[in-house]
């Protein structure tokens, strides 16, 4: 076994290394031209996404701002360039990389993540003719940008009102990734969720790092042993708000027979085969929908956007649960979607602060 | 040859054979992941334009003050790894001070500065106490501090933090505009160069004048190279691994200083972090010389700023841009090696014929006194 997956391993890689040589002068090439840009054929809206920390691939909140990216070039044959953000860099890093964007020619620019707040501000005053977005923030009000949020505290009502129906011992738990007002959010909705199910429940909470130590976003181990402090403690589902690290929370949810549930992308299909079965459900936060939908107006108003904020709730479907684990899940569908249905109508108004 | 010639021109060959091999190595990197290696190195030292110039001027002055603080420790043989604890506990201090503004105008901006070297001193101090007093590697200490320093900074943040409605950002309370610290402009850039620019280069010279100048600078550097000779002419090693803790603390302290008066004015959750490890880098690079450590400073925030430029434009992974700067800075330390082992060779070499050639006509004088 270690031996072919080390052949394919090897195999692979100078597969990739003769391929990267072959197609070499040809990324050369197609380079020159589009550096140059403007005697742009196709569609001639040329899209820029800064991601935060992790970028393309990070199976979480970046994966699926690319998604809605991807969506947008198939569907419309956008250009697009990409730039990732690196851990604990300076403001000013933030700002160039939107600057460099902006002079390259590139609008819309899309700003993945909260931290971009200050420096889409201070872009965006310097090039008022080209239009920004910006998911997870609305301090802006600037007329060329749009911002793009979520109501995470009514998704995680939902999932958090699952485990309370699912729950055997009364306690359920939940491990948010960093202290900040946005993971906040997701823990508010939970435990008023799970409270709305069964007011005595015991809801344990614990985050793995705080602000500006952004690792706990990307920590599994830390993630486990917090988990597995949970399900020691009489816990049976923990409801993870951590990115990368919810994989160490649903190893750990493996290991006791217990279950987790997942958050931001439908991780019952994403995640490993081997914890598949305790994904229980995932809350679902669809930033490739406010992607796609704000690069749909874009493209199909010529250019011609709202500027300010757009609230992506139950009601558009901008949050929500995953039914994917249809064996769990299934018996509980219809009170969660009176649930859903009470929020929509606002007669249920849920807390997005602890 | 001429001694002076031979010495000046190793002294140039070590960063040649470092550019030479850097060149070459990341081109193979380059190659290896596909990438295409003439528009990287086009793009990488094209002329930066002037708003990137006050980019890497800023950058350059924080990580500059990040070196300096290591590079004290380094010429005693003491290796802070703190820095990093040593400025978020300083900086968190001044703005802290600062926000508050307890004194009016620039005695506020003074005040949060004296508090953020004291504050970067006692926290650096703690680990040399340990050390002077228990034995305990400093090594240990200061990366234990920096863990706690995290965290109690966290822990403050979380209880004085003010947020701005909307905004998922929390932070300390704005500084007073009073108490800011302006800048100059390159050009029609949008951004300054940070005020602050004064203070690092004071701080150079101070650095250059104590270490060189003084008696604390002498017990020091000899404590660095050999502290039992130095007990044996009348240092306390102790006294003086405390106070050297301290110094470097108190550099370390003005670390995120720049930033807090020039651009940021508060102290929050996107405040740049992993500044002090930078640092040590840049000191290895500039050989615990401040002329040194700023090229080194310059060479650095040049490299990130390129960061951007080469994902956006050429459409490089940022993993290759990290590789690039991991491989200068490995390419300088080796040829240096390189060149100094060359030298000490030909230096051998020529002493070694020297005395050849004082032992032949010696051995002729005696055969003609024969």
């Amino acid at each position: 076994m270690g031996r072919t997956t080390k052949f394919a391993a090897a195999a692979a890689a100078s597969i990739l290394v003769l391929t990267g040589c072959g197609s070499n002068s040809d990324d050369g090439d197609s380079g020159n031209g589009g550096g140059g840009g403007g005697d742009g054929s196709g569609s001639d809206v040329k899209v820029g996404l800064a991601y935060d920390v992790g970028g393309r691939g990070d199976q979480s909140f970046n994966d699926s701002a690319a998604a809605g990216l991807d969506q947008a070039i198939e569907e419309y044959g956008v250009e697009s360039s990409e730039s990732e953000a690196e851990d604990g860099e300076a403001e000013t890093a933030r700002e160039e990389r939107l600057r460099t964007f902006a002079e390259a020619g590139f609008d819309p620019i899309v700003a993945v993540g909260f931290a971009y707040s200050s420096a889409v501000g201070v872009v965006a005053a310097e090039y008022p003719e080209v239009h920004f977005a910006i998911i997870d923030d609305s301090a802006n009000e600037l007329d060329n940008v749009s911002n793009l949020v979520f109501a995470e505290e009514q998704g995680s009502f939902l999932v958090g009102a699952a485990a309370a129906l699912k729950s055997e011992t009364g306690t359920v738990g939940f491990v948010g990734g960093v202290e900040t007002p946005l993971i906040q959010k997701f823990e508010a909705g939970y435990v008023a969720g799970a409270e709305a199910v069964n007011p005595d429940i015991e809801v344990d909470v614990t985050y793995l790092t705080q602000v500006p130590d952004f690792s706990g976003f990307a920590d599994p181990a830390r993630g486990k042993t917090a988990a597995q402090g949970m399900f020691d403690g009489g816990a049976d589902i923990v409801y993870h708000a951590a990115g990368g690290s919810g994989g160490g929370v649903f190893e750990a949810a493996a290991e006791s027979d217990n279950l987790a549930i997942g958050v931001d992308s439908d991780q019952y299909n994403t995640a490993d085969p081997s914890v598949q079965d305790v994904i229980f459900t995932s809350m679902l936060k669809n930033v490739d929908v406010a992607v796609y939908t704000f690069l749909t107006e874009f493209v199909e108003n010529d250019g011609e956007v709202e500027p300010g904020t757009t609230t992506y709730d139950l009601s558009v479907d901008g949050v929500g649960y995953s039914t994917a684990n249809e064996a769990l899940i299934g018996e509980f569908e219809t009170q969660l979607d009176e649930f859903k249905q009470q929020i929509i109508d606002g007669e249920i108004t849920v807390p997005d602060a602890p | 040859m001429n001694v002076r010639l031979t010495k000046f021109l190793l002294g140039l060959g070590a960063p040649l054979l470092a550019l030479a091999l850097a060149f070459g190595i990341t081109s193979l990197v380059l190659i290896a992941a596909g990438d295409p290696v003439g528009e990287v190195w086009s793009t990488l030292i094209s002329w930066p334009e002037q708003r990137n110039q006050v980019n890497i001027i800023n950058n350059a002055m924080v990580l500059f003050f990040s070196a300096l603080a290591v590079s004290i420790g380094f010429r005693m043989n003491l290796f802070n790894i703190g820095v990093d604890g040593q400025y978020r506990v300083a900086v968190f201090a001044a703005a802290v001070v600062a926000g508050e503004a307890w004194l009016p105008g620039y005695l506020n901006t003074a005040l949060a500065i004296v508090a953020a070297m004291v504050a970067g001193a006692l926290w650096a101090g703690f680990a040399g106490l340990l050390k002077a007093t228990r034995g305990v590697s400093e090594v240990i200490a200061t990366i234990m501090l920096n863990f706690i320093a995290t965290s109690l900074v966290a822990f403050l943040l979380a209880k004085l933090a003010v947020r701005e409605q909307g905004s998922n950002i929390i932070g300390t309370k704005l500084i007073p505009e009073g108490s800011r610290i302006g800048g100059f402009s390159i050009g029609d850039a949008p951004a300054q160069v940070y005020g602050f620019i004064v203070f690092s280069v004071l701080a150079g010279l101070a650095y250059w004048f104590v270490l060189n100048k003084t008696r604390f600078g002498f017990d020091l550097r000899a404590t660095g190279a050999s502290s039992t000779a130095a007990v044996a002419s009348g240092v306390s090693v102790k006294r003086m691994t405390i106070l050297t803790m301290m110094a470097s603390g108190a550099i370390a302290g003005l670390v995120g200083l720049p930033i807090l008066f020039g651009s940021a004015y508060n102290y929050g959750s996107t405040f740049q972090s992993g500044l002090g490890f930078a640092g040590i880098a840049i000191a290895l690079l500039g050989r615990n010389h401040p002329v040194g450590i700023a090229l080194g400073a310059l060479l650095f925030a040049y490299l990130d700023e390129q960061s951007n430029p080469l994902q956006i434009l050429v459409g490089v992974s940022p993993d290759i841009v990290a590789i690039t700067q991991g491989v200068i800075v490995l390419t300088v330390v080796v040829s240096y090696e390189i060149v100094r082992r060359y030298g000490v060779k030909l230096e051998q070499r020529r002493v070694a014929a020297e005395l050849e050639a004082m032992r032949t006509t010696s051995k002729q004088t005696e055969e003609v006194a024969r």
